[in-house]
């Protein structure tokens, strides 16, 4: 019988400093509590009494990483609470926008953060002789959906052509052109990596509640909210079943789902939504898409890949609808009044909820946020709760639970800097 | 030649300026990992304690004591410290507390003081010895490869 407790430290990158702790008493996880512990930025103070047109490119200094998503979703919230309706070409440049925030994030995380594990090397670094087709491959797809992100929104960290109302300045020809280029070369790099992570099994299973956007193009912005036990409910109506829960171990709070942990992500929107795929993606992806729905976390690989193919089939068809039919557009007229606006995009990790009361005179009077992170924080816990004991009955030694613990809380695909090694363990 | 030794931390910040750090690499990797050896650098390897370094890049604001002793111990492990975007420079965004309204501070500093962070959220500057600044918010990819090679060129 073993009796341990697992300390990961210094997990960052989701709103600062992160710990993981894990007890283990006779076989039995007794304790596994995701601590977010400092690093508070207060955000939400800063933008309460700020004018509209600031919260954008304040709100996506929240996280590099998932900037353009939290631009976004505070320009979603404006615009619904100041009833700002936006053309069909700022839509489809929201969408390209985003499309370039996920396939540069989806690559870091599966090329530079996931794939060591499946090769067993400590970092890509490691990837010489024939790895080493994969180190350059994964700089290829960031750079594609870097492209893609500075020819939409000026710049792929902090956008800052996305405003409330359309965009600021418009993509030449030129560069169109050259970014459907970058993604059509880096297709068939993707569908390799996919074929990896397909092959790449890991025996867990937990089945539980997912949650996503729903939508008829798979796009990350518009929608309704579907969930695995059948709910379809409006955007706006999100309040009604998301519970806040404060930890006690935590400075963060988490969420609930109608009282349960449930989980948000790519695996989530390929589990609702995958019929909504591009055509394309649907035809070259069958083999991987056969695996879904899925009750691993870790099937949240494969599905990372299979958003890589889409967000390319998809970009490369929007893109030359603009290269047809792009004008130079002025912002959409805003006209402030009393009103609460949701704004809820699907961001690389999940569906990010804002709620904004805003005023007459063009000010936040009371900002909510939701982040992908703290929803999935109790599915986290209970995850790995459960494979740590699965782990034991497997007479798994110490080394081989840490490692395998890291690996899923990448598979959750946490941001940027806690996705390395940060497992510390202590036996009793 | 050796090659040259270099960190890359993180303090309290959005993270933007080490994406922009590891997608320049989309550019460079080859020619870098040529001439440079990566001794901490969290966002794409395990990370150990503060290695030895003859060039330490650093991102962010510093908001807690413990931050404060982390920063100075990169100091005396570096040969040149560079502070990395508006974060690490000036403090921005996350000093906007230090500028918040009575009513806004009395709703934090509870969480402050709790979480054992500074009364202020600081540049670099106000620590430790700073060699270089990169500006920006984030810094711009070409402005980093050009002091890269500056620095590789006279290391």
């Amino acid at each position: 019988m073993h009796s341990f407790d697992l300390d990961l430290n210094d997990i960052s990158k989701i709103e600062g400093h992160t710990n993981m702790s894990v007890k283990v008493r006779d076989d039995k996880v007794t304790e596994c509590h995701l601590e977010i512990s400092e690093g508070k930025r207060f955000f939400k103070q800063a933008i309460t009494g700020m004018s509209y047109d600031l919260v954008p490119s304040t709100m996506s200094r929240i996280c590099g990483t998932c900037s353009a998503a939290h631009a976004l979703c505070s320009v979603e919230a404006i615009e619904n609470a100041y009833d700002v309706r936006v053309t069909k070409q700022t839509k489809i440049l929201k969408n390209l926008l985003m499309n370039g925030g996920h396939l540069r994030d989806h690559a870091m995380h599966l090329y530079f953060f996931c794939l060591p594990d499946v090769f067993k090397k400590e970092s890509v670094f490691d990837f010489k002789g024939e790895l080493h087709k994969w180190v350059h491959d994964g700089l290829d797809v960031k750079d594609a959906g870097t492209f893609l992100s500075t020819v939409i929104g000026g710049r792929a960290v902090h956008p800052p052509f996305l405003a409330v109302g359309g965009f600021t300045s418009f993509p030449s020809k030129t560069m169109m052109k050259e970014a459907i280029a970058k993604l059509n070369q880096v297709r068939g790099k993707i569908l390799d990596l996919a074929e990896v992570f397909y092959n790449y099994r890991v025996d867990f299973k937990r089945k539980t509640n997912y949650v996503a956007l729903f939508n008829k193009d798979y796009n990350y912005v518009d929608g309704f909210i579907k969930t695995a036990d059948g709910s379809v409910i409006s955007e706006d109506r999100y309040a009604d079943y998301l519970d806040r829960v404060v930890l006690p171990y935590s400075t963060a709070d988490a969420f609930t789902w109608k009282g349960e942990d449930f989980v948000v992500g790519a695996v989530s929107r390929l589990n609702l939504n995958r019929d909504s795929l591009h055509k394309k993606t649907k035809k070259d992806c069958a083999k991987y898409l056969a695996k879904f729905p899925s009750d691993s976390v870790f099937d949240n690989n494969l599905a990372q890949a299979i958003e890589c193919v889409q967000a390319v089939d998809n970009s490369v068809e929007y893109l030359e609808w603009l290269l047809k039919n792009i004008k130079k557009e002025k912002l959409a007229k805003v006209v402030p009044r009393d009103g609460i606006g949701v704004g809820v995009v699907e961001a690389p990790r999940g569906t990010l909820y804002y709620k904004l009361e805003m005023l007459k005179d063009g000010t936040v009077k009371k900002p909510e946020l939701c982040i992908p992170t703290q929803q999935n924080i109790f599915h986290i816990e209970k995850d790995i709760a459960k494979y740590v004991e699965e782990l034991l009955k497997k007479k798994a030694n110490k080394e081989g639970i840490s490692l395998k613990v890291e690996e899923m809380i990448r598979a959750y695909d946490p941001c940027m800097s806690c996705a390395t090694h940060f497992l510390k363990i202590k036996w009793i | 030649m050796g090659k040259v030794k270099v960190g890359v931390y993180s303090f309290t910040c959005c993270e933007g300026c080490t994406i922009v750090f590891v997608e320049m690499l989309n550019k460079k990797f080859d020619e870098y990992v040529k001439k440079i050896d990566f001794v901490d650098f969290r966002a794409l390897k395990p990370s150990k304690d503060i290695g030895n370094t003859d060039i330490a890049f650093v991102e962010g604001a510093i908001s807690t004591y413990d931050q404060i002793d982390r920063l100075k111990e990169i100091r005396k492990k570096t040969k040149k410290l560079v502070a990395m975007g508006a974060a690490a420079m000036a403090g921005y965004p996350s000093d906007h507390r230090n500028r918040f309204d009575a009513a806004k501070l009395k709703e934090i500093m509870p969480i402050v003081k709790k979480l054992n962070q500074v009364d202020k959220v600081m540049p670099l500057k106000e620590y430790v010895k700073v060699d270089d600044e990169i500006p920006g918010c984030p810094i711009q990819e070409e402005v980093l490869i050009k002091k890269i090679d500056s620095y590789l060129k006279n290391a």
